[in-house]
């Protein structure tokens, strides 16, 4: 994209200090209202609860590798899975692309200074801590052990964990995500830079937006069902427990509402970043624009009317299914119309395979058996059997952390020259995500077997039925692979923050504002404000292609 | 060490939906492999560096989004339907089926055979016979789970919640509970004896071995509560100032003070017993005491003996999950 030309050439003395270099105190860190201070702020956090997210996963793993259990007492069990759950998807599913990629990028892809609101930005990622520290102090006065999805009465009435601090923390971390939403709104609304019209947005942008709409429509609603959880459970305040004239399967209504629309506030931000990684490293042009922009704006618009298909056995009516389950099967569409359209942005293109797209054919893969595997679920049958089997627990596996994962790695491999202006060893990250996508695979295909079997989800044993056993371990030597595919990037990364080759402006010829400025960019993104006279995505594969190979003819 | 790909099938649902699920198997791989091919062969075609023809790109194609909206819409509505079909015979037990009763608690199966026969943690049940089993929860959600017959049921606390199968091939199957209930949870399940039909008269006759002589049925036991209880100073013979007769009641439309009209199935006569002022009858009087001490095996008993007081017709699908009943709401 065009912009004021002087402002590339970031190494001129007169250059204002990058935003790492803007002040080296804690307190210009911890009280900073830069976004992209903000945003590594966040990428520290996530990292740290990822760790421990995986830490449970790994135990769990472990306990299943034989059907009596192999070190921890059942109601271990049960709280380390609850805390796996609890620590991934809150606070590092939701807010891993949004708050570190979507609060870096989205006010330099669109040509601002900072985010609208740069001290609420900074207030949400205390919220964040805060939260956090609930869930945490939880897990260290005990544990919880509802599972991440809270089910009534047994969390109101019968868990005699943490579960109130446990709630309050999630609660908490909500308005951490409320706060991040509306501020993505108003930036997008109001911070465009001129010549920034809505069809020339990264597409990035226009899944942050979608992410942010479905964050300040669903959090609140899981925020109050979760407070009225608390209420029945401290006050005894009657409202899902039948012992106190409550209806339990309401909670279930309250909560899906929201949560599953949370899945896609975990893929659709993982899908904005694909967009941008995949134009780069094929130099084209998006295929279909306007249809991956309504796309995501369709998937949050019907995202909000399909949360029952977590209820078909629940005891809701069966003509309430069948609606919820027709409108599941409309929701897949809009994804499968972003799959093919990425698959045709390929096509005549000048593809390099550098460590950024292999993390975007890793996304392809595992969305796309995540999405399939999906229509099982939407399916009234088929779910009855598969609803809270291991089938459940690989699907949203393949879903929200395969695709979220991978989208988020891709873009951290993508940006992260921008966020540090250094390099990372190419063979190196494409080992790691070589690595991830096999260990992934190992781990969650056997899961769906399993799954179809009938091994239920959240099985601390399973002696009863030990042909289980063979695909347990099968799952467990994955995980161990995907475990060292995780730890490969962790150390090359940090290992560059030192030693790696300065990455200058726009290591990968790429287009987009956030390339025209220096890495890492001023602490004011821009030194004059830029104008946009192009479309996105201005790439041209054929006279890239023409250029190198101007010597010779091209063959037909 | 084996490793299995399928479950038994030994329920009339079994093969049903295992077409379907190996339709939708052979879907997902079409598509994955479709996906998957495409974008590698396009990736490494048009490789940087490699010379081919790259001219004529577009960079959209109404025609093809077109296309790809409409394959997957279409596939999908036809998978829809199809799940939506079996799903609806699962939800529709035959007026015939033989009752059994099950309650669920924190961590074990307990089931109740009409006829006064108890088991724990196991279900023995003919083969051939159409079973339906009805269902509630002591305490929190469990789910009712034999991956044989690919049933699964949630059962509730206050609201009684139904399944149906026919078993069609004899053995022993497991019982898993599929919602997470807390510590004991993954062992909180048992087995489902599938036996040939003599053989099960057989065995529901002693009662495994259990059956004490003069083993009172369920209706018996409800008529002795009912009695131990006093019922009948309200609930006569005949509608009385103080209320209403039960005879006839079951399956009969009932009208509210509040003007709403509720037929009285099980939930509705469980709650009426345990929280009378839920719901009153049309020209009566919150007058009944609540009995809340009772348990759910007596509320059971109870009702069996009100069934025997005459229906206002067929027992059919009584329960919430059944459909149509379910319109109310469930109890609250």
């Amino acid at each position: 994209m065009s912009t004021a030309a002087p402002v590339l050439h970031g190494e001129s003395p007169k250059a204002p200090p990058s935003y790492l270099q803007a002040g080296h105190t804690i307190k210009s860190w911890l009280l900073t209202g830069d976004h992209k201070r903000i945003a590594v702020l966040y990428l520290i956090a996530v990292s740290v609860f990822f760790f421990f997210g995986s830490l449970a996963a790994s135990m769990i793993r472990v306990e299943l590798v034989s059907p009596r259990g192999v070190m921890l007492e059942s109601d271990t069990y049960n709280k380390v899975f609850t805390a796996h759950g609890i620590i991934m998807i809150f606070f590092f599913l939701i807010p891993a692309i949004p708050a570190v990629l979507g609060n870096f990028l989205l006010p330099i892809m669109i040509g601002a200074r900072d985010l609208a609101f740069p001290r609420l930005n900074l207030l949400s990622w205390y919220l964040y801590m805060a939260g956090g520290l609930c869930g945490v102090l939880a897990i260290a006065f005990g544990g919880v052990d509802t599972g991440w999805t809270f089910y009534t009465p047994y969390s109101s009435m019968y868990s005699n964990t943490n579960v109130t601090l446990t709630i309050i923390g999630a609660f908490i971390a909500g308005f951490s995500s409320i706060a991040t939403g509306i501020n993505f709104i108003v930036t997008v609304h109001k911070m465009r830079a001129p010549g920034m019209t809505w069809f020339r947005l990264p597409l990035m942008v226009w899944s942050s937006y979608a992410t942010s709409l479905i964050i300040v429509l669903g959090t609140p609603v899981v925020a109050i069902t979760l407070l009225l959880v608390v209420m029945e459970r401290v006050f005894h305040i009657g409202v899902f427990s039948p012992e106190l004239g409550g209806d339990p399967v309401l909670f279930q209504h309250l909560f899906w509402f929201y949560s599953h629309p949370a899945v896609y506030i975990m893929i659709l931000p993982a899908m904005g970043v694909i967009n941008e990684v995949i134009t780069c490293f094929t130099r084209k042009r998006i295929f279909g624009y306007h249809f991956i922009a309504f796309s995501s704006l369709a998937i949050a618009g019907l995202g909000f009317l399909v949360w029952g298909h977590h209820m078909f056995v629940s005891s809701q009516s069966m003509y309430q299914g069948m609606v919820f389950s027709l409108l599941s099967y409309l929701v897949a569409v809009p994804s499968a119309i972003k799959v093919f359209n990425w698959t045709a942005t390929i096509y005549k293109g000048s593809v390099r395979f550098q460590t950024p797209f292999l993390y975007v054919l890793g996304f392809m893969g595992l969305f796309v058996v995540g999405g399939l595997t999906g229509l099982f679920l939407a399916a009234m049958s088929t779910d009855v059997h598969l609803t809270d089997t291991y089938f459940v627990v690989a699907h949203f596996h393949y879903v929200m952390v395969g695709g979220t994962i991978m989208g988020f790695l891709a873009g951290l491999h993508f940006w992260w020259p921008k966020f540090f202006g250094r390099m990372y060893p190419d063979s190196w990250g494409k080992l790691s995500a070589l690595l991830i996508f096999a260990g992934f695979n190992l781990t969650f295909l056997p899961q769906f077997v399993l799954g179809y079997l009938g091994m239920p989800r959240r099985y601390h044993y399973y002696y009863f039925a030990p042909e289980f056993q063979f695909w347990h371990i099968a799952s467990t030597a994955g995980a161990s692979i995907l475990a060292v595919g995780f730890l490969i990037p962790a150390v090359y990364l940090l290992w560059s923050l030192k030693y790696g080759e300065p990455a200058g402006p726009n290591p990968w010829g790429a287009k987009g504002l956030e390339w025209t400025i220096p890495s890492p960019p001023p602490t004011t993104n821009f030194l004059e404000t830029p104008v946009v006279r192009e479309e996105p995505y201005a790439y041209d594969a054929e006279a890239e292609e023409r250029e190198d190979q101007s010597k010779e003819p091209i063959r037909a | 060490m084996n490793f299995p790909l399928m479950p038994d099938q030994a329920s009339n649902f079994a093969r049903p939906y295992d077409a379907l699920f190996f339709v939708l198997t052979a879907l997902t791989i079409l598509f994955t492999v479709l996906v998957g091919a495409l974008v590698l062969y396009f990736a490494v075609r048009y490789r940087k560096g490699n010379r081919v023809d790259r001219s004529g790109a577009v960079e959209s194609h109404l025609g093809l989004e077109i296309t790809w909206t409409a394959i997957p819409l279409l596939l999908g509505l036809v998978m829809f339907w199809w799940a939506a079909k079996l799903y609806v015979d699962t939800r529709q037990p035959p007026a015939d089926a033989m009752e059994i009763f099950v309650i669920g608690k924190q961590w074990m199966w307990h089931a109740q055979h009409s006829n006064g026969v108890r088991e724990n943690n196991e279900l023995h049940v003919p083969v051939g016979v159409p079973v339906r089993l009805t269902m509630i929860s002591q305490d929190v959600i469990h789910s009712f789970f034999v991956p044989q017959f690919r049933i699964k049921q949630d059962v509730l606390p206050g609201r009684y919640t139904q399944q149906w199968f026919v078993a069609t091939k004899p053995g022993k199957f497991n019982l898993f509970c599929a919602e997470y209930c807390g510590t004991q949870h993954s062992e909180m399940g048992g087995y489902i004896y599938a036996l040939p039909p003599q053989e099960f008269q057989k065995w529901l006759a002693s009662g495994g071995d259990k059956k004490r002589p003069n083993q009172p049925t369920m209706a018996d036991l409800g008529k002795a509560l009912y009695d131990r209880l006093a019922c009948a100073n309200c609930h006569g013979s005949q509608d009385s100032e103080r209320g209403p007769s039960l005879y006839g009641l079951y399956g009969s439309k009932r009208r509210m003070t509040d003007g709403s009209v509720v037929e009285a199935t099980a939930s509705y006569i469980r709650e009426a017993i345990k929280n009378p002022y839920a719901k009153i009858n049309e020209g009566y009087q919150n007058t009944m005491p609540e009995y809340r001490e009772l348990t759910e095996e007596d509320l059971l008993n109870l009702i069996a003996y009100i069934r025997t007081l005459g229906t206002a017709k067929a027992p059919g699908p009584v329960l919430g999950n059944a459909g149509p009943a379910q319109i109310e709401g469930g109890i609250r």
